[in-house]
């Protein structure tokens, strides 16, 4: 499987060079560890699986976001997973445990953790920087997961709203596009 | 980028830990010999050689003015690179940076940056114009596993013996560089239910898991990073924090002693 984050130039305040850049690799390989448990790619042998993320505008958690775009579009394409994943992440703002910082919390915040996981709770993704104490962090990764959990829930939402609308020859035959 | 282990390898590694044990003698949660060694190289304003078990990891830091980030005039610049050298590693290839070398230079920056250990408003010489640049450059020299918790500290001790180049600059008398903290990474892996520390090569192919936790001196955590295409329990995790906590403090120590 390969998976590429990238952003795009407009989607920031002060325009981003095309391209990658150590943070958009670094974000790939960790978005691409967060689904690949969940993959059975043992399913399609010598092939690759391509996920493309592009952030078009960035409000802080486009990683989260692209996770959780990536598993549903990868159910979707009709890729066979052992689980969903879903992602989320939580911070400390102003002393204060929050869910899903925005950018403005993002960038005045004391730390920021994202988390990826299953329906099962068991988790694929988790990263932090800046600082928390051990029994802050704990809390962090509870809140982050509840938050995961309502988004689970959007996710199966999507998936099965989508499946219900089909007309009959739709469900059977195959692709729209084929 | 994962090295390739043979079956018989694996089976025998995973034979061992059914009994409670580890190729070289291990205990789970204890580290190979650390051996730290600064001002090795000469020409660098700081250096550190780390050696954690047979892993080797140079550090050099190299300093000079520039331009300050516009979002942060009064502030000096952390810039860190890793080379992962090819003759490291069977896995390591010459060419531009990989994605994992990448990931090692930025943890290695995250631990540095997020501890606040160098207090970069020092580091201004004329506010929106001028500041010093920090450039620390990893080189990775053998990996027998465990390469991130060896740059890590090799980063640390490079720049405790860094004295600010300002003389060669026209800047007033060289100073030693400040530090108010030391940052340490911990990495665990975590194998059938088993969390090891400090994994060694063979041990790092094994595992489909890793967390590193990067800790400070008052013992908050300044970093974390799961890697590795497994999962982890909550529960694992706080596991591997409550001992990556213990663990670096007893690292701390030795390295103050050095």
């Amino acid at each position: 499987m390969r998976y590429r984050y990238n952003m795009a130039s407009f989607s920031v305040e002060e325009r981003k060079r095309p391209g990658p850049d150590r943070r958009s690799y670094e974000l790939s390989k960790v978005s691409r560890e967060a689904l690949e448990p969940v993959i059975l790619t043992s399913f399609f042998p010598r092939s690759v699986i391509d996920v493309f993320v592009e952030v078009l505008q960035a409000d802080a958690g486009t990683r989260t976001a692209g996770i959780n775009a990536a598993a549903v579009a990868l159910a979707d394409a009709g890729i066979p997973m052992k689980s969903m994943i879903s992602s989320c992440a939580a911070g400390k703002v102003a002393d204060t445990i929050v869910l899903d910082p925005m950018k403005e919390e993002d960038n005045f915040g004391q730390a920021d953790l994202p988390i990826a996981m299953t329906p099962g709770g068991d988790i694929t993704l988790m990263q932090m920087d800046g600082g928390l104490s051990p029994d802050e962090f704990h809390r962090a990764v509870e809140m982050a997961m509840k938050g995961a959990r309502d988004i689970y829930e959007l996710q199966r939402a999507a998936l099965v709203g989508k499946y219900s609308q089909m007309t009959e020859p739709e469900r059977k035959g195959a692709h729209a596009c084929d | 980028m994962t090295n390739v282990i043979s079956e018989i390898k694996k089976d025998f590694i995973y034979n061992l830990l059914l009994k409670g044990e580890r190729m070289d003698g291990r205990t789970f949660d204890q580290y190979r010999e650390i051996s730290i060694q600064r001002d090795v190289i000469r020409k660098a304003e700081g250096s550190a050689l780390v050696k954690l078990g047979q892993s080797q990891v140079l550090v050099g830091v190299k300093m000079q003015p520039g331009e300050p980030f516009q979002d942060s005039p009064n502030r000096g610049v952390i810039i860190t690179n890793a080379e992962l050298v090819p003759l490291a590693s069977p896995s390591f290839e010459p060419g531009p940076p990989s994605e994992t070398g990448i990931e090692l230079a930025r943890l290695v920056d995250r631990g540095v940056r997020e501890s606040k250990a160098v207090d970069l408003e020092a580091l201004c010489i004329v506010p929106g114009k001028q500041v010093w640049i920090i450039f620390i450059d990893v080189h990775i020299l053998d990996d027998c596993g465990n390469i991130l918790d060896a740059a890590s500290l090799g980063a640390i001790a490079a720049l405790l013996s860094t004295k600010v180049p300002a003389s060669r600059f026209g800047l007033g008398e060289d100073y030693i560089l400040p530090i108010r903290d030391i940052p340490v990474a911990t990495t665990a892996i975590e194998f059938n239910d088993v969390l090891m520390f400090d994994p060694g090569v063979d041990e790092e192919a094994i595992a489909n898991t890793k967390l590193t936790i990067i800790t400070t001196v008052e013992g908050n955590i300044c970093g974390t990073q799961k890697s590795g295409k497994g999962m982890l329990k909550p529960e694992q995790a706080y596991r591997i924090i409550d001992i990556a906590c213990e663990k670096a403090k007893e690292i701390r120590e030795k390295f103050l002693e050095a």
